[in-house]
């Protein structure tokens, strides 16, 4: 494996590709649990209430803005390809690459930052 | 990857693109004098246009991610491409029904 | 005793799936290429070795394996742009069948190209007149940037997707796809978009551009598949294929 990693590791567009990839899955494994704590309204404000406080915690806010960054750069890597197929070919893709990992980590930090 | 699911996937991810750029903005309305219960349902309760906004978002991310996870199952685990498939489908029936639940939970007065 | 001033070490896969690396010492030689040191074993250390060659200058693909974990024509590639401190592994190219040693079976990559419909298919016979294509029409212009493959093997053995997902018809036999896409004279667009609409047609892509960054005659498959997708998307929904 650290082989196999070690030769696609110079390939931002695979990286880019990867990263798209194990931000979606997350998300896709965040989104159910998300369903069931806004499903705790279901019986009243107070549970819900309840559930919301560990928000306050900072290591909880640590992992909201880890979402934040990895919800951003799943949509640029996604819009990314999107251009890509559905218009002529530009080259540069490694620059758009790098660019949605930079422009995803200002908004992560930048969420991170207000909710402290 | 065919034609049809790939259409399914680009659309509803199309179809994403400015939901997610609202819900970022909820999301960084509603966390910015800490994060309650009372109003997120204040804005909510009984609303139609929330409803409306998640109902379609909830329903399009089900889409979207399940075709994403059949790829991974196809590529990266040992099922079946019809295993894959049924697992798939089975994720975004409870992805959808968890939902609409939610939807809801946060909407019906 | 390797004397890393005067000897390359040199790893090879001997064998078929279930073979071994083993490891031989090579002079350096000045300006010495790949294709030169698995020669060198075969003819003076094991002849038993087997590998594939044909012209050695560049041309024919023929000498397509996998140097230092990433698949190279090794005539072209010389030693020392790859050696890692004086260290090569060389193997079959990858995501095909070893044959023995070197050589892999490159039938599977044959197959897919036939399943791609990348066979050209007339619409004249040879009593009609021959149709005249302008060089600089926007279609020939995407046949000529696509027309170059030679069927060396490289892209399908650097594509992640092509190792992933047995179904996928690869980088090769859709770029040839998407050149006979645009040939005006071609008649058998219908079938061939319904092929590569599939399931592990042109869709399954995923634009790492591995074909891209490896294709040594600098073609760029990721963007004949973009192309292959937005075809076989417009012709889904206008009706015209049923795959």
């Amino acid at each position: 494996m650290t082989k196999f990693l070690a030769t696609r590791r110079q390939n931002i567009l695979w990286i880019s590709a990867l990263v798209h990839r194990l931000s979606g899955l997350t998300l896709a494994t965040f989104l159910p649990l998300h369903f069931l704590a806004l499903g705790l309204a279901i019986n009243g404000e107070t549970q819900l209430e309840e559930f919301l406080r560990w928000t306050d915690w900072p290591i909880v806010k640590l992992a909201e803005s880890g979402l934040v960054l990895l919800l951003v750069i799943h949509l640029l890597g996604g819009l990314r390809l999107l251009v890509i197929e559905n218009f002529s070919w530009r080259n540069g893709q490694a620059k758009l690459a790098a660019a949605a990992a930079g422009i995803s980590m200002i908004v992560a930090i930048v969420f991170l930052v207000r909710v402290f | 990857m065919n034609v049809r699911l790939y259409l399914w996937q680009r659309l509803t991810a199309v179809l994403m693109l400015p939901l997610i750029l609202i819900h970022l903005a909820v999301i960084f309305y509603a966390t910015s004098k800490g994060l309650k219960a009372a109003d997120i349902l204040a804005r909510t309760r009984g609303s139609i246009a929330w409803a409306s906004f998640y109902g379609v978002f909830v329903t399009a991310a089900a889409i979207h991610s399940v075709i994403g996870i059949r790829n991974i199952l196809i590529e990266w685990s040992s099922l079946s491409k019809r295993g894959a498939g049924l697992l798939a489908i089975g994720l975004g029936i409870t992805l959808l029904i968890l939902g609409v639940r939610a939807v809801a939970a946060v909407v019906l007065p | 005793m390797l004397d890393p001033q005067s000897e390359l070490s040199v790893t090879l896969w001997r064998g078929a799936e279930d073979g071994a690396y083993q490891t031989y010492q090579v002079p350096i030689r000045e300006n010495q290429t790949i294709l030169d040191v698995v020669s060198w074993v075969q003819r003076n250390l094991d002849p038993t070795l087997s590998y594939r060659f044909a012209c050695r200058v560049g041309m024919c693909g023929s000498c397509a394996m996998t140097v230092n974990g990433r698949p190279r024509w090794t005539c072209r590639t010389h030693v020392s742009k790859v050696a890692n401190d004086g260290r090569l592994e060389i193997g079959p190219l990858e995501n095909l069948p070893i044959i023995k040693d070197l050589a892999a079976d490159m039938r599977s990559f044959f197959e897919k190209w036939q399943q791609a419909k990348g066979v050209f298919t007339p619409s004249r016979t040879r009593d009609d007149t021959i149709e005249a294509i302008k060089p600089d029409t926007p279609a020939r212009v995407a046949v000529d940037e696509a027309i170059e493959c030679i069927n060396c093997g490289v892209c399908y053995a650097a594509c992640d997707t092509v190792r992933w997902n047995p179904d996928y018809l690869g980088p090769a036999a859709l770029n040839r796809a998407w050149s006979l896409v645009n040939d005006v004279r071609d008649a058998g667009n219908v079938e061939r978009l319904e092929a590569i609409a599939a399931d592990g047609g042109c869709h399954a892509c995923h634009s790492h551009q591995s074909c891209e960054q490896f294709c040594p005659q600098t073609l760029n498959p990721t963007a004949s598949i973009s192309g292959l997708k937005r075809r076989a998307t417009q012709a889904y929904l206008q009706g015209e294929i049923k795959p």
